[in-house]
């Protein structure tokens, strides 16, 4: 096949570009720091003996919010990638996307709940770390229950069948659609401006605490999802052809149900709805690289995290000191590309 | 002889009907079985059955002797291969590649897989597509490509083998129908035992060992090409008046409609 690029090349640029964003995510902000300073920061955060003037406030800066806001924006853009390209071997549709099984709708019908009812179930007098944890927790647990719902409506004689899977999906999504805007409709002035907020996604609110679950379900994806490459590539063939080659597709398919949910599940609980990551990540890989998935997952993974930092960058400094929401980033980063793609017929 | 592949009084239902009843099938090693019969006479069902894609109601398949769900996957998929009759790879993966999914259950070193695909892309006549994108080649190139995936798939062939093809000369111009076959036999040769469901009446008579006729649900006949490419029989199942001579060089049954 003619791709241009060798794959070697491609991932020294895609990890090229991750450093250089983490980089710049580490560095640029309503207060920016000298490149040569935030990274003498960052390496006394890791211990290395460094004096110069200024540091110190920058190894704080560095440290309280753009380590961390770095990491988790890196951790939820690998995540959502992945995903994409999770959904998009599952139901052999390149244009199929990790909201399709229903766990961001899910997710958003969770905050909408905590975020409007909280008072009456008793959230508001607890300490206010812990009610945003509360609202990350619904939100996992909505993305979860709807999607083990999509899993079970897809089940018919002990087999999964994706097709009813994505119109449960649909109708589940439809159904939360709605219930959300129930709660909207209930909500008094300040909830709804939280619940939009939410919708829209950001990584203000990025902490360490908020960051360790990622970073392990980022780790535990990165060291699982390699070994189901081939099974995911023979699975782009059709499933009866996967179960004639020896996979056990039934397993596979839970097995990606349940990362997808719970990849998905975990970064829109932290940062709430960030969309096109997971549908033109793995696209644009997939024209750099081709549908091999053994090269697809790292490189959708890198670029994902790459993708976020940047449209983080633009969401940071487009309109400083305000700061503009990421998921309105993505979208227009994301949308006009992948009309660019239907338009030259790529998909 | 002893059959490599064997169903027992299977019944095989598809929703509330049956699709196919009290089929008896003894597939011996090394020897091709044609499987002929109307459409919805339950040919692909039965291929379904015998690949474990579908479970039978009642009776069972047995390969080796074993019950076909009591293999794992793994293994079984080193002695039982299956081309389906299209497939529906919507992603543009090089020829080489989608033969090459034909060696993951054997879990080998690379250079062995390239060996197995080199070896099958020539038995299936297909050496010229190498490096080609899949999506780009025509119905019966792809056909073909998917036919050495499954050649790949039990390479080099041994006793013990099966191999179930579904059609697989539908899209074939004429050359291409008999290479497919010949290569086929190629296999059966070296001891696969190989069941093949086709319409061309008189492919099947030259190139397969054992006929099967189905219709309506249940063998209608079978036995060797002579035996069951009868006039009668024919008129029966097809609904066509036939005229059945000898092939005048292979001296096999020849089917022309009258």
């Amino acid at each position: 096949m003619a791709f241009s690029l060798a794959p070697r090349y491609v991932f020294m640029l895609l990890a090229g570009l991750l450093l250089a964003s983490f980089w710049l995510s580490l560095a640029l902000g309503p207060l920016s720091l000298p490149l040569l300073d935030s990274l003498q920061a960052l390496l006394r955060l890791c211990g290395v003996p460094l004096d110069g003037a200024g540091l110190q406030q920058a190894e704080l800066i560095v440290a309280q919010i753009r380590l961390p806001r770095s990491v988790l924006g890196m951790c939820v853009g690998a995540l959502l990638a992945l995903s994409g390209v999770i959904m998009q071997g599952l139901f052999r549709n390149p244009l199929a996307d990790p909201g399709l099984i229903g766990v961001s709708s899910g997710a958003a019908l969770g905050a909408a709940l905590v975020i409007v009812c909280g008072s009456l179930l008793g959230l508001a007098g607890l300490p206010d770390w812990l009610q945003s944890s509360a609202l990350a927790l619904a939100a996992f647990a909505g993305g979860s229950l709807v999607t083990l719902l999509v899993y079970r409506l897809g089940q018919r004689d002990g087999r999964t069948h994706v097709a009813s899977m994505l119109l449960a999906g649909i109708a589940l999504t439809a159904l939360a659609g709605a219930l959300v805007g129930l709660f909207s409709y209930l909500a008094d002035e300040q909830q709804l401006r939280s619940l939009v907020f939410w919708n829209m996604g950001s990584l203000n609110t990025a902490s360490y605490a908020r960051v360790w679950p990622l970073l392990l379900i980022g780790l535990l994806a990165l060291a699982w999802l390699p070994r189901r490459a081939a099974a995911l590539n023979v699975l782009l063939l059709g499933e009866a052809e996967a179960r004639h080659l020896g996979f056990r597709v039934e397993r596979l398919k839970a097995e990606l149900v349940l990362a997808t949910a719970l990849a998905v599940g975990a970064s829109v609980a932290a940062v709430g709805m960030v969309g096109f990551v997971g549908l033109v990540v793995p696209h644009l890989m997939r024209l750099l690289l081709g549908p091999d998935h053994r090269l697809l997952l790292p490189a959708a993974a890198l670029a994902g995290a790459s993708l976020l930092l940047l449209a983080d960058l633009a969401a940071r400094l487009l309109l400083a000191p305000a700061e503009l929401p990421l998921g309105i980033v993505t979208a227009l980063i994301g949308a006009p590309f992948f009309l660019y793609l239907l338009s030259r017929g790529r998909y | 002889m002893d059959g490599v592949l064997q169903a027992r009084q299977l019944q095989v239902c598809r929703g509330p009907c049956a699709v196919l009843e009290n089929v008896e099938l003894t597939l011996p090693a090394g020897q091709v079985l044609g499987v002929l019969g109307a459409n919805g006479a339950g040919k692909s069902s039965l291929l379904a059955a015998l690949s474990g894609e579908l479970e039978p109601t009642q009776g069972q398949v047995l390969l080796q002797g074993r019950p076909l769900r009591a293999w794992s996957a793994r293994e079984r998929a080193l002695q039982l291969a299956v081309l389906p009759q299209s497939s529906t790879l919507n992603f543009a993966f090089s020829v080489e590649a989608v033969v090459a999914f034909g060696g993951l259950p054997h879990s080998e070193a690379r250079q062995q897989t390239e060996q197995r695909v080199a070896a099958a892309l020539q038995a299936a006549d297909a050496v010229h597509l190498r490096g080609r994108n899949y999506l780009e080649l025509s119905g019966g190139e792809r056909q073909r490509v998917h036919l050495a995936r499954v050649l790949a798939q039990l390479w080099p062939g041994q006793p013990g083998q099966v191999l179930l093809l579904d059609e697989p000369t539908a899209m074939l111009d004429p050359a291409h129908q008999h290479g497919i076959l010949q290569a086929v036999r190629q296999l059966a040769g070296r001891g696969v035992a190989v069941l093949v469901v086709l319409h061309d009446l008189n492919l099947a008579a030259r190139y397969c060992d054992h006929l099967l006729l189905l219709h309506q649900r249940h063998v209608h006949a079978q036995g060797s090409p002579a035996q069951v490419l009868e006039a009668s029989l024919l008129e029966q199942v097809f609904g066509l008046p036939v005229l059945v001579q000898r092939h005048p060089l292979l001296d096999h049954p020849l089917v022309l409609i009258r």
